[in-house]
């Protein structure tokens, strides 16, 4: 027996896995890229648009406001009591505004909305793919591309920054609710900490964070919906990927940004 | 000799290892219906689908009113249809006129909400729908209802070509008469050329002007109606004659 056909048979399975995953990752760019490309050109489908803005981001307020107050809470706590072996309790409100504007606000929240829109998305695009509605919207003269794709992505996209911009104003609140009710710090400094410590940059960078986080999310829930299998098990598959594969990506993409935005 | 509204020449389709259409050579005529029968899973939606451009055929080319249905502007040649889906394909986040008025509503053959409405309820009243049903949402029609829905949509841009794919699945025997009346009364009215698939042979006499059965990827008889019973073809006679021995295994 050939040292080969021993090798082979136990190798042969990791290739054709990592040639199934690059080839995934290709045509999720290239669906990626179309959508770009659709966002551009007419015709623009501003009802589906609003309406999008108004389902993923107003109704992912709840999820996202109560994800934001008890991280700020908990990272309140969290901060005093490491900053208390070194004396530097006073580092509170800075620490976690920073901490809430460039990271957890616009991490956590991504993760939310991929938990609550990814899956909606996909399952309703699955839906509507295995009961033959997008065929029927081909055969209506409406690019599925351009009347479900781009405005769902487009609303994510637009809609995560100010998801964000109220997540964090709601987590460092529930980080000043703990500082100055449960650790005794005083209000006023709180409050002054917090402004005087956060930069423009910071809350910027966040909300670009969001934004891209938004993008995936909607992406990865349209491209699975879109490409679901047959029957309540393809769409059941569909809606799955879509939630596991938008949250790899946000935590990825949310290392390389930071790379990006930070390294020196 | 009259161009052939649709004319299908040597087209294959696979899917995978599947060979589903191998070498399909049909004609439909103008104004004409065409009915095509054929066993589950032998390619008569697949069929549909490649004139429409929901699939690409491997082989082969299909022409529409003498032209390339692949070529051309896609917008312009979609306006030319109307499809009845097996299972209405109606979209259940908007009400039923929504539905019906659909194409009406975008696109270039958009109109204002209003003349958008009163054409889908005309539409829905010619296919014995009342006005009351327009604002309800398609969950909440029975199956038969959901069918009439499916075939006001598909007739309220006036198409040149409509497709009906198993127009009375699922229905009941009165139910499916009246439904089969009604596509044989529109296509006859609107001067439509139609292609219905079906299993269903009360579908088959009631709406055919031409027949053709599919069997193994290739059309394996083709001809009017009132030669359908006389036309000597074990595999057509099996089939029409509902027999389980014959050149068609009962087993698939």
């Amino acid at each position: 027996m050939s040292p080969l056909s021993i090798v082979e048979p136990r190798l042969a399975p990791i290739g054709r896995s990592t040639l199934a995953f690059l080839a995934a990752i290709g045509r999720i760019a290239i669906y990626a890229a179309l959508t770009i490309s659709h966002i551009f050109r007419p015709p623009f489908y501003g009802r589906e648009l609003a309406q999008q803005i108004l389902t993923i981001g107003y109704f992912s307020l709840p999820v996202v406001g109560l994800t934001a107050v008890f991280t700020g809470a908990a990272l309140a706590l969290q901060i005093y009591e490491g900053g208390a072996r070194f004396n530097a309790e006073s580092v509170v409100p800075s620490i976690v505004a920073i901490g809430m504007v460039r990271e957890l606000g616009p991490v956590l929240g991504g993760l939310m909305v991929a938990g609550r829109v990814a899956s909606s998305v996909a399952a309703e695009l699955g839906t509507m793919k295995v009961t033959e509605q997008i065929d029927a919207l081909v055969t209506l003269s409406t690019n599925p591309m351009k009347y479900l794709t781009v405005p769902r992505v487009l609303a994510a996209t637009l809609a995560m920054p100010i998801l964000v911009a109220v997540g964090d104003s709601i987590g460092i609140f529930g980080g000043y609710l703990v500082g100055t009710s449960r650790l005794g710090l005083n209000s006023g400094a709180y409050i002054k900490n917090t402004v005087d410590f956060l930069e423009f940059w910071d809350i910027s960078s966040g909300l670009v964070k969001a934004s891209v986080f938004g993008f995936i999310v909607a992406l990865m829930g349209c491209y699975h919906g879109m490409n679901s299998g047959r029957g309540a098990q393809g769409v059941g598959r569909a809606t799955t990927n879509a939630v596991v594969s938008a949250s790899v990506m946000i935590l990825t993409v949310n290392y390389l940004l930071t790379e990006l935005f930070f390294s020196s | 000799m009259t161009t052939p509204m649709i004319e299908f020449r040597n087209v294959h389709k696979s899917f995978g290892a599947n060979q589903v259409l191998r070498g399909i050579n049909l004609t439909v005529n103008k104004g004409e219906s065409m009915v095509i029968i054929g066993g589950s899973g032998t390619g008569k939606s697949v069929l549909i689908k490649t004139v429409l451009g929901l699939l690409n055929v491997d082989k082969g080319e299909i022409l529409v009113d003498g032209k390339d249905a692949a070529k051309g502007d896609r917008d312009a040649f979609l306006a030319r249809f109307g499809m009845l889906f097996q299972g209405g394909a109606l979209f259940d986040s908007m009400p039923v006129w929504q539905n019906v008025a659909f194409r009406l509503m975008r696109g270039s053959l958009k109109r204002p909400k209003e003349e958008a409405r009163a054409i889908a309820i005309e539409k829905m009243r010619r296919v014995g729908l009342k006005e009351r049903v327009a604002d309800l949402f398609p969950a909440e029609l029975s199956g038969g209802m959901q069918k009439r829905v499916g075939l006001a949509r598909a007739i309220a841009a006036e198409p040149e070509i409509i497709f009906f794919d198993e127009p009375t699945t699922g229905l009941d025997p009165i139910m499916a008469g009246v439904i089969n009346e009604l596509i044989r009364e529109i296509v006859v009215e609107m001067g439509a050329t139609a292609m219905t698939i079906t299993h269903d042979m009360s579908s088959v006499r009631a709406i055919a002007d031409q027949v053709a059965m599919i069997h193994e990827g290739v059309i394996q008889w083709t001809g009017p109606i009132n030669r359908l019973d006389t036309s000597g073809d074990p595999y057509l006679d099996q089939f029409i004659n509902a027999r389980p021995v014959g050149p068609i295994e009962a087993v698939r």
